[in-house]
C-alpha cells in the first residue's frame, strides 16, 4: 500500500522532493538548450571562418627586411632574418626563456620567421617591423602597450606577456611563396 | 467606496479615479513626498539624485545619436563625424553624451566615496550597497562599449586590450574572447554586438537602480552622523526639504556639465580617437578613458598576466564584501579617528593610481603603482578588519536632533510617541 497511500517512497525519500529535483533538472536542461543557440550565434560565423588562407610572395623581401600581411584580420609578421639574428636566437640557453622553445622549432626555413604579430599579453601590435621602429632590448620586437620585449625568434624575454609570439599554420608552396592558414 | 478599490487621499477626481485603481500617486506621495529623511544631510547626499538625472540624460542623448549612427567598421567613424558636422545640433548631442559619461563617473565616484566615508554600506544597508556595486559594474561595461562605437584608434585598441583581458583565464579564456569578438580579432561583428549591448545595458541599469531605490526605501537613508533616526524629531519630509536641496545641487551640476560641453568638450577625451581605427598600428601610448585609469594602473602594476587581471577585477569585487570586512559598528568616519585617516590615505592612493594609469608603463610609475595598489588592498583586507577591533571610536551623539539642534532637540525617548507637527 505504501506506493498509493504515502508521499514517501520505500527508502524514505519524500516523493515531492524527487519531483522537485526532476522538474529542476528538466528546467535546467531546457534553459541550457534554449540559451545555446544564442551563445553559439555570437561565436565566429561561417563566412568569418571561411576567410582562411592568404598567399604571400617572399621574393621581394630582402635579407634584414620584414613585411606585415593580414590573415583572419590579424597582422602576420614575415621577416627575412640576417645570419646575425639567427645566430643570436640560437645562442640563447633554454633556461633563460620564459616560454622555452628552440628557434629551430619556430621556423621552417632558417631565415624566414613567420609569426602572428599580436602581443600575447593583451593583443597590441609590437613595434619592430619597420627599420625605424624600436626593436627593444632583445633586438626583436617591443610592445609599446605594457613593455613586453621579444627576441629575434619572437620569443618573450621581458615584460608581462606570458607566451612567445604565436606561429600561424603555413606552408611553403614554392621556394619563394607561402600560404598562411 | 466600491469593494476592491484602493483608499485614496487625493481630491482631484481624475487623479483619484486612477489612484483608486492603481495607487501610484499614493506610492509617489509616500516615497517622495512625506518620506521621512534624516534632517542632517549634507551636500554629499545630492549625488544619488544627480546620478539618476545623469542616467536619463545618457539614455535621451544616446537614443538620438543612434538615429544617425552606423554600427559598421566602414561607416562608424564617418557617421560620427557626420553627426558632428552635418546633423542639426549633432555636435551638441554627441558632446553631451560624451561628457555625460564623464560626469556620470564623477557623480558616481563621489556617491561611492560618500558611502565609504559615512559607512553607508553597513548593516542594514548591505544589499543596497551591493546593488550599487552592480550598477557601477554595468556602467563600466556600458561606457567601455560606448567608447568603441566611434571606431577611432583608441576605440579599437582599447577594445583589443580590454577584451584580451579575458584570455588570461585558464581553459575558458580563449573561448570567451572569441565570444566577445565573433571572430579572430576586434572587427565588424564586435562593433555590431557592442552597439547592441550598449543600447541594452543602460536599461538594465534602470532596472537595477529601481531595486537600489526599493532597498533604500526599506532601510531609509544613512546620514553624516551615521546614527539611525530614532523618531520624527530626527527626520524631515523629503518634499519640500530635499527636493529643494537636490534642485539646488542639480543647478550646480548643470553649470559644471555645461562648462565641459561648451568650453572643453574634448578635454577629457583622447585626440587619437579622432584617427580612424587601424588594426595594423597600435598607438605608441594607449590609455583608457580617465575613469578606468585607477583600475588600469592596478592591472599594469602586476608583472603577471593572470595576476594583473585578477587584481584589477578584484579591486572592484572587493567592494561587494566591504560590509563584512569592516567590522566596526560605528558608521561615520567622523567618529573613527584612525579609520578616517586610513580612508583619506586610501582616497589619495586612488588618485595616485589614476595618475599612474595615464602615464607610460615605465619607472617610477610602475613602482609607485605597486605601492598604491598594495595600500588599496591593505585598506580593505588588513586595516579595516583590524581597526574594527582595535580602534576606540569617539562618543556618538544621542540622536540626530540632539547633535544638529545643539542639544535643543527633544529627548528621543520621550519624543518617539509624539507625532511631529512640522511641515
Ligand atoms: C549608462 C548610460 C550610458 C553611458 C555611460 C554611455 C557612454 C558612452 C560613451 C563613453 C560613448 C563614446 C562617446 C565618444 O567618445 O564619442 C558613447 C557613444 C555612443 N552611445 Fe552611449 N552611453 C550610455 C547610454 C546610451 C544609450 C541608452 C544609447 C542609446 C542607443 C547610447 C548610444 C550611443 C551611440 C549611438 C554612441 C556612438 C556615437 C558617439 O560616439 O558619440 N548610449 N556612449
Ligand atoms: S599588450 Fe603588449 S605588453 Fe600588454
Amino acid at each position: 500500500m505504501a506506493e498509493t497511500a504515502g508521499a514517501t517512497a520505500s527508502d524514505g525519500t519524500p516523493r515531492r522532493d524527487f519531483l522537485t529535483l526532476v522538474t529542476t533538472a528538466f528546467v535546467g536542461v531546457g534553459v541550457g538548450a534554449v540559451a545555446w543557440p544564442f551563445i553559439a550565434s555570437m561565436q565566429p560565423a561561417r563566412d568569418v571562418l571561411a576567410l582562411a588562407s592568404t598567399d604571400v610572395d617572399l621574393a621581394p623581401v630582402a635579407e634584414g627586411q620584414a613585411i606585415t600581411v593580414m590573415w583572419r584580420g590579424k597582422p602576420i609578421f614575415v621577416r627575412n632574418r640576417t645570419a646575425k639574428e639567427i645566430e643570436e636566437a640560437r645562442a640563447v640557453p633554454m633556461s633563460q626563456l620564459k616560454d622555452p622553445q628552440a628557434d629551430q622549432t619556430r621556423v621552417q626555413k632558417d631565415n624566414w620567421l613567420v609569426m602572428i604579430g599580436i602581443c600575447t599579453h593583451l593583443g597590441c601590435v609590437p613595434l619592430g617591423q619597420k627599420a625605424t621602429d624600436t626593436k627593444g632590448p632583445y633586438d626583436g620586437w617591443f610592445c609599446p602597450c605594457h613593455g613586453s620585449a621579444y627576441d629575434t625568434s619572437g620569443r618573450i624575454r621581458q615584460g608581462p606577456a606570458p607566451r612567445n609570439l604565436e606561429i600561424p599554420p603555413y606552408a611553403f608552396t614554392s621556394d619563394t611563396k607561402i600560404r598562411i592558414g | 467606496m466600491a469593494i476592491g478599490l484602493h483608499n485614496s487621499d487625493f481630491k482631484n477626481p481624475v487623479i483619484r479615479w486612477v489612484d483608486q485603481r492603481m495607487p501610484i500617486f499614493t506610492m509617489m506621495q509616500k516615497e517622495y513626498g512625506t518620506f521621512p529623511t534624516p534632517r542632517n544631510f549634507n551636500y554629499f547626499w545630492n549625488f544619488g539624485a544627480l546620478a539618476m538625472v545623469n542616467l536619463m540624460i545618457m539614455i535621451a542623448t544616446g537614443i538620438f545619436l543612434a538615429m544617425h549612427y552606423t554600427p559598421h567598421t566602414s561607416y562608424a567613424f564617418d557617421s560620427v563625424e557626420r553627426i558632428m558636422r552635418d546633423v542639426n545640433f549633432g555636435w551638441l548631442i554627441r558632446y553631451v553624451h560624451m561628457n555625460g559619461a564623464s560626469m556620470f563617473f564623477i557623480v558616481v565616484f563621489i556617491h561611492i566615496w560618500r558611502g565609504m566615508y559615512y559607512g553607508s554600506y553597513k548593516a542594514p544597508r548591505e544589499l543596497l550597497w551591493m546593488l550599487g556595486v552592480v550598477i557601477f559594474l554595468l556602467m563600466m561595461a556600458t561606457a567601455f562599449m560606448g567608447y568603441v562605437l566611434p571606431w577611432g584608434q583608441m576605440s579599437f585598441w582599447g577594445a583589443t586590450v580590454i577584451t584580451n583581458l579575458f584570455s588570461a583565464f585558464p581553459v575558458v579564456g580563449e573561448w570567451i574572447v572569441q565570444l566577445l569578438w565573433g571572430g579572430f580579432s576586434v572587427d565588424n561583428p564586435t562593433l555590431n554586438r557592442f552597439f547592441s549591448l550598449h543600447y541594452l545595458l543602460p536599461f538594465v541599469i534602470v532596472g537595477v537602480v529601481f531595486l537600489h531605490v526599493v532597498a533604500l526605501h526599506i532601510t531609509g537613508s544613512n546620514n553624516p552622523l551615521g546614527v539611525e533616526p530614532k523618531g520624527p524629531q530626527d527626520t524631515l519630509p523629503f518634499h519640500p526639504y530635499y527636493t529643494a536641496k537636490d534642485s539646488f545641487g542639480l543647478v550646480i551640476y548643470f553649470i559644471v556639465f555645461a562648462g565641459l560641453v561648451f568650453f572643453a568638450p574634448n578635454y577629457l577625451g583622447h585626440p587619437d580617437n579622432y584617427i580612424p581605427a587601424n588594426p595594423l598600428v597600435t598607438p605608441a601610448h594607449i590609455v583608457p578613458e580617465w575613469y578606468f585609469l585607477p583600475f588600469y594602473a592596478i592591472l599594469r602594476a602586476v608583472p603577471d598576466k593572470l595576476g594583473g587581471v585578477l587584481m584589477m577585477f578584484g579591486s572592484i569585487a572587493i567592494l561587494f564584501v566591504l560590509p563584512w570586512l569592516d567590522s566596526s559598528p560605528v558608521r561615520s568616519m567622523r567618529f573613527r579617528p584612525i579609520a578616517r585617516i586610513a580612508f583619506l590615505l586610501w582616497t589619495i592612493c586612488f588618485f595616485v593610481l589614476m595618475y599612474c594609469g595615464g602615464m607610460p608603463a615605465e619607472e617610477p610609475y610602475v613602482t609607485i603603482s605597486r605601492f598604491a595598489t598594495a595600500y588599496y588592498f591593505a585598506y580593505f583586507l588588513v586595516i579595516l578588519p583590524l581597526l574594527g577591533r582595535l580602534e576606540r571610536p569617539l562618543p556618538l551623539p544621542e540622536s540626530i536632533a540632539r547633535a544638529v539642534l545643539g542639544g535643543g532637540g527633544p529627548m528621543p525617548a520621550g519624543a518617539v510617541a509624539k507625532p511631529m507637527d512640522k511641515a
